[in-house]
């Protein structure tokens, strides 16, 4: 697309550009990409956009190629791994060329999804398979399926909780508060590591949305309503954060966390828990095995609160895979899609929880079975919406800054108080959803 | 030193032309090929200034009438919309008193360099390696001077262990509070920068002539006598040119709080909170009319300044 060219002749030719655009969206707008009936007629070389660049560079992409290869011989798959993947996707897909297979990036809105991306399917067929399909289907069809599911958790370190005498996951925020509290005064760990430095583990409190108040339409909730109303979901979960920081119970200098230095800590030791989600549990088990400690260490709880006596833990896609609307190989594509998503054993090797709905759960979520942790899919239809809500009130529930407010207002490094805090969001966020509504 | 570039850069233009005017005047052709030389040089800086600096202007100032979202196909034209949102969120400008600190921080940073410009620019031992030290910081990638001093702000990393060495168990969390946070980033900032003016500061004073020097220590004038009367007039375009680079600086800060805090703890400048609003909130447009605002604000300073100091020409001899 010519944009930037047009666009540096005159605001006049907005209008015109405007329309240009639209014209090349329409003409290819709404088309599939089907999966082959025939592996052996499916032919062409694809590229395959990815933000997993690790595996790219040791290789582990490669040998995915490899075992689809067995049974597709005529398609060539190519990686191409990008550090900075939403930034760079973001701007590639001002132009044609953003590969033929790629990761759903979080700024493209749901209602452009048919410009962008061809159809994998209707929802009415992919949902019985899969899990995650409402979040990519638009108009009924669906753009896009994520490899793995992951579900949000406290990552702890068993051996910690254990000498601070706790051996019951804790119920409610108040108990959780209490462990942390026998944590400081029995053992050596810092209770509780923000990660602040690094931003996006904050934003992954987030997530604990639908696990309060176990209601699979939590989403539809923070497109009606104020998310920080008293005992929403997001208040419960902000305000334990607060607490955590505002009573000493996390690190002493949040402003120079290190991520990567995090994980053997907690491997080791020197820190109990983190908020994060079961797709870190490998990572930390890895830094156990570096760091030659015990990785069986590494526990994993659900947020702690419960809806009648049970807990519970929303499951959220990771990025999701889609077929470039533009792609000359769709035929290729989808079949990488299809195979990646079905036969690959992606999930597995991710110890993630697989899309497929019929498939049995990890492993590593063996302790939320056995305690009864009840698993919600979430309803992403207006999932969108709150995207859209999100940004035009510059709340950011999916971005770290608020919550990195918060923390400083819990140390004491910003004025103000919790209510008051939390009552503004509510504030940004009520009014964002009247402007919208007129 | 810029003065001498300048000097420098001036003279084959000159020296070329008195090889025209000879004793027979010179074919049409050779006229024309004359006349159409310096253009030719000058292709390739163009071409490069107008594809990355005048084109990426433009297109920002159109986007800046647009609720553009940075990705989506679909772009409407929403006249002053942008800019009447800006001026009535007072709170946007409120992170220019962030500025404050850097421009506190740029006084220091010019009277560093030209203390160490004046001091370097005599004879005195292990010259040339003082000067290496000073501006060894200015060669250094940005980003990687942010992560270094993330270290040396650690709770128990360098500053506190140096700290330490001397008796000083401080316990403090460099980055902890706004004030502290942002002294810290601004001092960082004056270790980066001192290098680049101490530079300018010291071309500047060797550009003076030598015999003045001379003549002044004859007459037994003192090294602040020197200072005072040779060297501080010889720099003043320098100076003022220093001093219209710090004041826009201070302004648009960005590189190092932007990776050292990403902005948190009351560090957020005013091109961090556009950065965060055209690629976090997906305000393209808004964003870019903030730009726009910034660049004249910048503008409006520089003019303002140039009318209180005026750049006079000096004459030393």
């Amino acid at each position: 697309m010519n944009r930037r060219r047009v666009l540096a002749g005159s605001i006049a030719a907005l209008a015109l550009l405007a329309s240009a655009c639209t014209g090349t969206g329409g003409s290819s707008k709404g088309e599939d990409a089907k999966a082959p009936d025939d592996p052996s007629k499916v032919s062409g070389t694809i590229t395959v956009l990815t933000h997993r660049t690790d595996l790219v560079q040791d290789g582990t992409m490669k040998k995915y190629a490899a075992a689809f290869n067995k049974t597709y011989p005529d398609v060539k798959v190519e990686f191409d791994g990008l550090t900075d993947y939403e930034g760079e996707v973001k701007i590639r897909m001002n132009t044609e060329n953003y590969g033929d297979v790629l990761m759903i990036p979080a700024v493209i809105e749901k209602k452009d999804y048919p410009r962008f991306f061809a159809s994998l399917g209707s929802e009415a067929e992919r949902s019985a398979q899969y899990r995650f399909t409402d979040y990519s289907t638009v108009g009924g069809k669906v753009y896009g399926q994520s490899p793995i599911g992951v579900v949000p958790g406290m990552i702890y370190n068993k051996k910690v909780w254990s000498r601070a005498g706790i051996t019951d996951w804790p119920t409610t925020p108040a108990e959780f508060l209490d462990d942390l509290k026998a944590i400081k005064s029995k053992t050596d760990a810092i209770p509780y590591y923000t990660n602040f430095k690094d931003m996006w583990p904050l934003s992954s409190w987030t997530n604990v949305n639908g696990s309060v108040g176990c209601d699979t339409q939590a989403t539809t909730r923070l497109a009606e309503g104020n998310p920080w109303a008293d005992g929403a979901d997001l208040r419960v979960a902000d305000t334990l954060l607060y607490d955590i920081v505002h009573q000493g119970l996390a690190e002493k200098d949040p402003t120079t966390t290190n991520w990567e230095a995090s994980k053997p800590k907690i491997a080791k030791g020197e820190i109990a828990t983190m908020w994060l989600g079961s797709w870190a549990i490998i990572q930390m088990q890895d830094a156990a095995k570096q760091a030659g400690v015990q990785p069986d260490d590494i526990g994993f709880m659900p947020f702690p609160a419960q809806k009648d006596g049970t807990f519970c833990a929303v499951t959220s896609p990771d990025y999701q895979q889609a077929v470039n609307i533009h792609s000359r190989n769709k035929a290729a594509a989808r079949a990488w899609i299809d195979w990646f998503t079905d036969v690959s054993g992606y999930a597995d090797d991710n110890l993630a929880l697989s899309p497929l709905k019929k498939a049995p759960l990890p492993t590593v979520l063996k302790p939320y079975q056995d305690a009864g942790v009840k698993l919600l899919d979430l309803d992403d239809t207006r999932g969108g919406e709150v995207k859209t809500l999100d940004n035009r009130s510059e709340v950011g529930i999916y971005k770290p800054d608020y919550r990195q407010e918060l923390v400083d207002l819990a140390r004491g490094a910003r004025k103000g108080d919790l209510d008051g805090f939390l009552d503004g969001l509510g504030e940004k966020w009520t009014e964002a959803q009247r402007n919208a509504g007129s | 030193m810029m003065t001498d570039t300048t000097r420098r850069a001036a003279r084959p233009v000159t020296e070329a032309a008195p090889a025209g005017p000879g004793p027979v005047p010179a074919p049409r052709r050779a006229r024309l090929w004359r006349r159409v030389t310096p253009w030719l040089f000058l292709i390739a800086p163009l071409a490069l200034l107008i594809t990355f600096t005048y084109a990426p202007i433009v297109d920002m100032v159109a986007y800046s009438f647009t609720d553009w979202d940075g990705v989506s196909p679909e772009l409407r034209y929403t006249g002053a919309g942008n800019y009447r949102e800006l001026f009535t969120r007072p709170e946007l400008f409120e992170v220019f008193f962030v500025s404050g600190y850097y421009l506190a921080a740029s006084v220091v940073q010019i009277a560093g360099a030209l203390y160490f410009a004046t001091v370097l620019s005599f004879n005195v031992r292990f010259r040339n390696f003082f000067k290496g030290v000073l501006f060894f910081p200015y060669l250094i990638n940005g980003v990687a001077i942010g992560f270094v001093f993330l270290y040396f702000f650690q709770d128990g990393g360098t500053l506190d262990s140096v700290l330490r060495l001397f008796g000083h168990d401080t316990d403090h969390a460099w980055l902890g509070t706004p004030e502290s946070a942002n002294v810290s980033l601004a001092g960082v900032s004056v270790w980066r920068y001192l290098g680049l003016n101490f530079v300018l500061f010291l071309g500047a004073i060797q550009s003076v002539p030598g015999e003045l020097y001379e003549a002044a220590e004859l007459d037994g004038a003192s090294r602040w006598h020197q200072f005072r009367y040779i060297i501080a007039p010889g720099i003043r375009p320098i100076l003022s040119l220093t001093v219209i680079l710090s004041v826009s600086g201070s302004l648009s800060v960005f590189e190092i709080p932007y990776i050292m805090t990403g902005g948190a703890t009351g560090t957020e400048t005013f091109v961090i909170q556009t950065v965060k609003l055209a690629f976090q909130f997906n305000k393209t447009g808004l964003a870019s009319a903030a730009a726009v605002v910034l660049l004249l604000i910048i503008l409006a300073v520089t003019w303002v300044q140039r009318r209180l100091v005026p750049d006079d020409k000096v004459e030393l001899v």
